[in-house]
């Protein structure tokens, strides 16, 4: 019974040592947040397009988009802006996600001016099938966003089921966002 | 020493100026300082150790403008708080919430004074009780003297 004492301190220790570990999480990035918008229908939009943007066989699209343009399909939604650096580093990840996810890629232009974002689109390509330009950045905040790029995969029925933060890599397109697209397509 | 002192004074300056702008701020000062209060309690979520009354990120002042305008559209503090909360999460809030899952945080510290307390007293208590022992034996008491006999 005193011996079993004893090893209590160090059995709390190993037990708040363990807890630690899990909480912690090693390897993930302390910055990334969890988003509370997963497995909650996305929030309603309706944004005004660029001026005359080319989609990516060239043909040029609708102007702007809203949410119920995205019903019946799962999409990956993603917030990018000509001024933010990383959106330029996972560009041709986006480049060539449309057709090997056989999914709608769609964008919204984050705080960016149309003729920016048309010229940034112009000179790296366009991946998106349609384009909103969220110029105050309401509808980003709507949706929890605290940085671009950001990316979500949103199902048919419109509820949002994953948040990348931070540029799309090819790993995480194979590993995240593909696995999941082919799921939700399947239902 | 004078152009030293202007210097001084121009840094000091910079320090109290806060990230607040005054196109920003609200013409009714109570509502206004509503917001103040608020928006010291909310998290940037750019910078993340720093209120968004504090930080100077394109995010923090989009929020605190988005605050100021849920204010005038009539909400109560409460209101506009979970406003911000339904799209950021709790994380977004500096203090967190005392629910089930933060009652290890907001208890833990004490739990873990007053379990080393009961130790301590614990401990401290056998000691004293310790010192209660019975004195020595007669035998004992000859045997010490033996031993202190032979040292000295």
């Amino acid at each position: 019974m005193r011996r079993l004492l004893f090893i209590v301190p160090l059995l709390l220790f190993v037990a708040l040592v363990g807890y630690f570990f899990v909480a912690l999480e090693p390897g993930r990035n302390s910055t990334d947040l969890p988003s509370t918008m997963i497995g909650k229908p996305a929030p309603d939009f309706s944004l005004p397009g660029l001026p005359g943007s080319p989609n990516a066989n060239g043909q040029f699209v609708k102007l702007g988009f809203s949410k119920q343009d995205m019903a019946g399909r799962v999409v990956v939604l993603n917030f990018f802006a000509s001024w933010c650096v990383p959106c330029r580093v996972e560009h041709p990840v986006l480049m060539g996600l449309g057709p090997t996810a056989n999914t709608p890629v769609v964008g919204i232009a984050y705080k960016d001016k149309p003729e920016d974002a048309l010229a940034f689109l112009k000179e790296y390509g366009n991946p998106y099938l349609a384009i909103g330009v969220d110029l105050d950045g309401r509808t980003a905040i709507d949706f929890g966003l605290y940085g671009v790029p950001e990316t979500y995969v949103i199902d048919k029925t419109g509820v949002i089921r994953l948040r990348h933060v931070g540029p799309l890599t090819a790993e995480a397109v194979a590993r995240e966002i593909l696995p999941l697209v082919a799921e939700l397509s399947a239902r | 020493m004078r152009i030293v002192l202007i210097v001084l004074a121009l840094c000091a300056t910079t320090l109290m100026a806060r990230a607040v702008e005054p196109g920003e701020m609200l013409k009714d000062p109570a509502l206004e300082a509503r917001a103040r209060a608020i928006s010291r309690e909310l998290r940037c979520l750019v910078c993340q150790n720093e209120s968004i009354d504090d930080s100077n990120a394109d995010l923090a002042h989009d929020l605190r403008v988005l605050l100021r305008q849920r204010l005038l559209a009539g909400d109560s503090d409460r209101e506009a708080i979970d406003f911000i909360v339904r799209r950021y999460g709790d994380f977004v809030l500096l203090k967190p919430p005392v629910e089930p899952a933060t009652y290890f945080l907001w208890f833990g510290p004490a739990a873990l004074l007053a379990l080393g307390a009961g130790g301590a007293w614990l401990y401290l208590r056998r000691r004293t009780t310790s010192a209660d022992e019975p004195p020595l034996s007669p035998e004992e008491t000859r045997r010490l003297e033996a031993l202190l006999r032979e040292q000295g």
